[in-house]
């Protein structure tokens, strides 16, 4: 299955025939101070930098999070949708539980954009995937269910399979789905990184849609977060994960991935990874 | 000697053996409270500075919690029956519309670890509830928010505090990953901490204990 996304007439394609697709997550203020402070006083330079930075790391999509503490979040995520749409060429990632707010900035976007998130909870998914089929987006379903998340695979496989049915019944076809089997930390639960990987494989082989995962909870309270981080994408990637929504200008999390769009037949020739290493010789060479 | 080990196995993480140094203690005769301030408390405080100096990992801090609670659980009907009150009474909880608990948890866990009754009502708690347990005696409400879109139900609740006629009856104070204290001042909560070791002290400023 092959989810579209596009910006004018930039396309992403992602899917297990693609290389794998790395959607930046540094458009967020959550514990970025300066990003924070620049974002509430109307000022995206330092969002615009974040934007091209990732791009230049690999970054295909970019996820926007304008969740400023006691700001007018519609306004601010339609401003920082027009700032990003005049500088960079990037489908975009709209990423706010507020439908007011993805309706704002969707209303302008020209093309097809993603939206982070709907859970498999009602409540959410009436709100969210009328959007999506009016603007013609796609969408991220995240596998909480109405009872919070689900212990067992199976049981997270179900709220899955509820997304996807939703969605088509608001004619959204499931390639527009991407699920996400939530990584829950494995500092505070020793099976949480297991469970996940399993769900990824069976909503895989069950449902064949596109998984994305928010690949950064899952050390938290750990030490050397990026060796985890790099091991879990790996390991996903091998379940069927698709895409997920990190930071590519993590050296580690950069080469993990292009070694595994080697290793997963996504490179051919090896020459991104060639590239990418002569790249990163030549800047040790200079410093 | 005896109340020397039980510290360390607080902070090593050793549930069993605080439970047994506990017993043993109590048998040869120091008292409930002795134990709780010198051994469990104290070494909660130094679990929570090396924490906060990046020296314990969660996990580390985690299997303290739980063995600070084996040594409370064998404390908690003596200290009850000989009348020690708790240092104060806070009720937690995450936000409606957020299940994280995580960092929920550590506070939780670092107040009862400082002597303060705790009650934990769990994440995606709705205004109500945090509302309830104001009305039953809760001295502060903490809560905590993950994400940016789910702060606002920080605000929801002190509304709702206001609402129900006792938002001055209580300290309300906030904390997650999103949350700053600027956002705190401006939903007119009294107080942010940006950790579980702060968020005790917090408590206690407040409470004036």
């Amino acid at each position: 299955m092959e989810t579209l996304l596009s910006f004018n007439d930039r396309q992403v394609r992602i899917g297990p025939q693609h290389p794998f697709v790395v959607i930046g997550e540094r458009i967020n203020p959550t514990r970025r101070k300066k990003l924070l402070e620049t974002m509430a006083a109307g000022d995206f330079s330092v969002a615009l930098d974040d934007a091209r930075n990732q791009i230049a790391a690999g970054a295909q999509v970019l996820d926007v999070n304008a969740g400023v503490p006691g700001a007018d979040e519609p306004k601010l995520l339609a401003d920082l949708t027009r700032a990003l749409m005049q500088s960079v060429s990037a489908p975009l990632c709209f990423d706010s539980a507020n439908p007011d707010a993805l309706q704002a900035a969707l209303a302008l976007y020209t093309g097809k954009a993603l939206i982070n998130s709907t859970t498999g909870e009602e409540k959410m998914l009436s709100v969210v995937l009328p959007l999506a089929a009016k603007y013609h987006a796609a969408v991220i379903g995240v596998i909480t269910g109405d009872k919070g998340v689900p212990a067992t695979p199976e049981a997270r496989l179900e709220v899955a399979r509820k997304i996807v049915q939703r969605a088509a019944d608001y004619g959204i076809p499931a390639e527009d789905i991407i699920i996400d089997c939530l990584a829950l930390t494995v500092g505070a639960d020793s099976n949480a990184g297991r469970v996940t990987l399993d769900t990824m494989r069976l909503v895989q082989q069950e449902l064949g849609v596109n998984l994305s995962l928010g690949a950064s909870n899952v050390s938290f309270g750990l030490p050397d977060r990026k060796s985890i981080n790099a091991a879990y994408l790996a390991l996903g990637i091998a379940r069927g994960l698709t895409a997920a929504i990190t930071d590519p200008t993590v050296p580690e999390l950069r080469t993990t991935i292009l070694a595994c769009d080697v290793l997963m037949g996504h490179d051919e020739y090896s020459m991104r990874w060639i590239k990418s290493f002569r790249a990163a010789q030549k800047v040790a060479a200079i410093a | 000697m005896e109340l020397e080990s039980i510290y360390q196995n607080v902070i090593d993480g050793n549930a069993p053996a605080v439970q047994a140094g506990v017993q043993a203690a109590l048998a040869s005769g120091a008292s409930a409270d002795t134990l709780l301030q010198d051994t469990l408390i104290r070494a909660m405080q130094e679990v929570g500075r090396r924490y906060e100096i990046g020296d314990l990992y969660v996990p580390e801090m985690l299997i303290a919690a739980r063995a600070m609670q084996a040594g409370l659980n064998v404390l908690k009907p003596l200290l009850v029956a000989g009348g020690v009150q708790a240092a104060g009474r806070v009720a937690i909880g995450t936000v409606h519309g957020d299940l994280h608990d995580i960092g929920k948890n550590l506070v939780g866990m670092m107040l009862e670890g400082a002597g303060i009754e705790v009650k934990d009502l769990g994440n995606d708690v709705p205004p109500e509830k945090f509302v309830q347990a104001a009305q039953d005696g809760a001295q502060i409400i903490a809560m905590s928010a993950l994400l940016t879109t789910t702060m606002a139900s920080m605000k929801k609740t002190i509304d709702a505090l206001e609402k129900a006629g006792v938002r001055n009856k209580v300290k309300v104070i906030i904390g997650g990953a999103p949350v700053t204290s600027a956002y705190a001042k401006q939903i007119g909560a009294d107080g942010y901490a940006p950790d579980a070791s702060s968020a005790s002290r917090l408590v206690k400023e407040l409470i004036g204990a």
